[in-house]
């Protein structure tokens, strides 16, 4: 269970602040009186844009604006170009993004809580804060985030480095933060509140003199799944992106939904239902192989899977991580969730390297990915995708699962 | 159980080297064993070449593939936690860590780590709940052994 709170991806993008990424500022918080019987509707849509980021040399990343608040009051900040991930859980925003005066978390000692999350091909360092987190007509209210960069605490322990490499800036990052909306509560959960070496070590006191030390976090103030925290519409999220034609294009839009089967906008329908065992995961087959580290993720570029030898397809010569055909290939798979329930998916690979360069959008982007298949973001594309929340209730059953 | 308590031995009667895994020698399995607080789950021997599975104090499984010179070609790990690479990868570490921050100015995959610099072969992917890694130095694969058994 413990594995359930965690879930991040690596993903980090970034750009200047365009303008197509910063300007779709959420609508004003709270509800709207809408018609019948004096029932509240919460306005649930968030819009989404694939595009190059702030960094304008994204690739299939799909970007959302967030609204953050001094607790409490109308002290708010908009800010664009945050990558939306269900891989991973709570909302990171680089400071150099950040001008308002958020309050430091404080642990048992007094000293101030810094987090290392480690996502797959970096580590992201820096403290955790308290703020109002309003996406759409939602609020996530005084929750902790991480603000990343090493201007307040600029030491990153060594402990954290070693897990891999540090983004602590826009450019690095390719985002001016990350929106984790993924099927944990929690970035850490349960294991993060253990003294000794089995703590994974993301939390830390730095005090004022000496350095950092790994400390016991407990799980309320841990960095939280934003959704998680709404007062309604709290189970999960709904990704709507549209079709995307082969040769790709410079960028498109979508929503984010909140809430499953909680207005009349977010429903099931005939979506089918995934779940996942406990850490996470569904299984794949491909060509006949079984593979059970197999997620779906905002959060990833591109469709990852297995390698050059069994694939058949030669690694890209500039596009790091990517496969690149030299003609596009049609492909199958079958998707298995831990109910049963089978779902067999047709996708094209092609040849990243060979990309009009002005474009942010692929659908046909796959890489590798050895231990098993990451249906990245071209996986959303054309499909209304659910993720349900670890532990909620919805009408198709309690989360954790993907549906679509 | 016999075989492990050999390996033990083996261990008691070797110095421990300075921290190095990958490159390093058997001996530094039982460096990153103590280093890491880990425990000596098994050690299996697969013709050319011998496995040792430990388990990290978060859960993670790690394997270390060595060679009948005893020199460590290969690392896997597979668990809800990354380990401490720099522990794992020994002197190749910093190669990996550059190998990623030259990734970043090209058009990249975000998701999953696949670096070939020439020297060091990196692989990991999953998500923070489930992590799946191998890393291997071409250099030093016995003749017979493919990479793939790596993982």
């Amino acid at each position: 269970m413990p594995r359930l709170f965690v879930f991040g991806t690596l993903l980090l993008v970034a750009q200047v602040s365009s303008p197509q990424c910063g300007s779709t500022t959420p609508s004003s918080p709270g509800s709207d009186s809408s018609g019948s019987g004096g029932t509240t509707v919460t306005s649930n849509v968030l819009p989404i844009v694939v595009n190059g980021g702030p960094t304008n040399n994204a690739l299939n990343l799909a970007f959302a604006t967030v609204t953050i608040c001094v607790p409490g009051t109308s002290n708010c900040q908009t800010i664009g170009g945050i990558l939306v991930d269900t891989g991973s859980a709570g909302l990171r925003i680089v400071s150099s993004a950040v001008t308002l005066p958020l309050t430091q978390q404080t642990g048992a000692s007094g000293a101030p809580v810094v987090e290392c999350l480690p996502f797959l091909n970096s580590v992201t360092w820096g403290p955790v804060v308290t703020a109002d987190v309003k996406l759409a007509g939602e609020q996530a209210s005084a929750i902790p985030i991480q603000i990343i960069g090493t201007d307040k605490f600029p030491s990153i322990p060594t402990a954290c480095s070693n897990l891999g490499s540090p983004e602590e800036t826009v450019s690095e990052l390719s985002a001016n933060g990350i929106l984790g909306i993924g099927l944990g509560n929690h970035d850490c959960g349960i294991d993060c509140t253990v003294v000794g070496p089995s703590n994974p070590g993301l939390y830390y006191t730095c005090p004022a003199s000496g350095s950092c030390q790994i400390t016991q976090e407990p799980v309320a103030n841990q960095v939280v799944n934003p959704v998680s925290v709404f007062p309604s519409d709290n189970n999960g999220t709904i990704i709507q992106l549209p079709a995307v034609p082969l040769g790709g294009q410079a960028s498109i839009t979508g929503s984010l939904i909140f809430g499953i089967g909680t207005q009349s906008n977010n429903g099931l329908g005939s979506a089918k239902v995934l779940t996942t065992d406990a850490s996470g995961n569904i299984r794949t087959t491909f060509n006949g192989q079984s593979y059970g580290k197999s997620f779906l993720d905002s959060g990833s570029n591109g469709l990852f899977f297995l390698d050059a030898a069994t694939t058949g397809m030669p690694a890209c010569r500039l596009s790091i991580g990517f496969y690149c055909p030299t003609a596009v290939r049609p492909l199958s798979a079958t998707q298995l969730g831990a109910n049963g329930a089978t779902s067999v998916v047709s996708f094209n690979a092609g040849n990243v390297d060979a990309l009009n360069s002005t474009f942010s959008v692929m659908g046909e982007a796959t890489g590798l990915n050895p231990g098993g298949f990451d249906w990245g973001l071209p996986f959303f594309f054309g499909r209304s995708i659910y993720t349900a929340i670890a532990g909620r209730s919805t009408p198709a059953g309690v989360g954790p699962y993907w549906a679509y | 159980m016999t075989r492990v308590s050999s390996a033990v031995a083996i261990c008691l009667l070797l110095p421990a080297t300075a921290f190095a895994s990958l490159g390093g020698t058997v001996t530094s399995v039982e460096t990153d064993r103590v280093q890491m607080k880990a425990a000596l789950v098994g050690i299996t021997q697969r013709g050319a070449y011998t496995v040792h599975t430990i388990q990290s104090p978060t859960g993670t499984t790690i394997r270390e593939y060595y060679g009948t010179d005893g020199v460590i070609f290969g690392v896997a790990w597979e668990g809800a936690w990354q380990p401490d690479l720099r522990q794992l990868f020994g002197t190749y570490f910093d190669r990996y860590q550059g190998a990623l921050q030259a990734a970043r100015k090209a058009r990249r995959a975000r998701g999953q780590v696949a670096i070939d610099d020439g020297t060091v072969v990196v692989q990991i992917g999953g998500h923070l709940g489930s992590v799946t890694g191998a890393a291997y130095v071409p250099r030093l694969l016995p003749a017979s052994v493919d990479a793939g058994v790596i993982k």
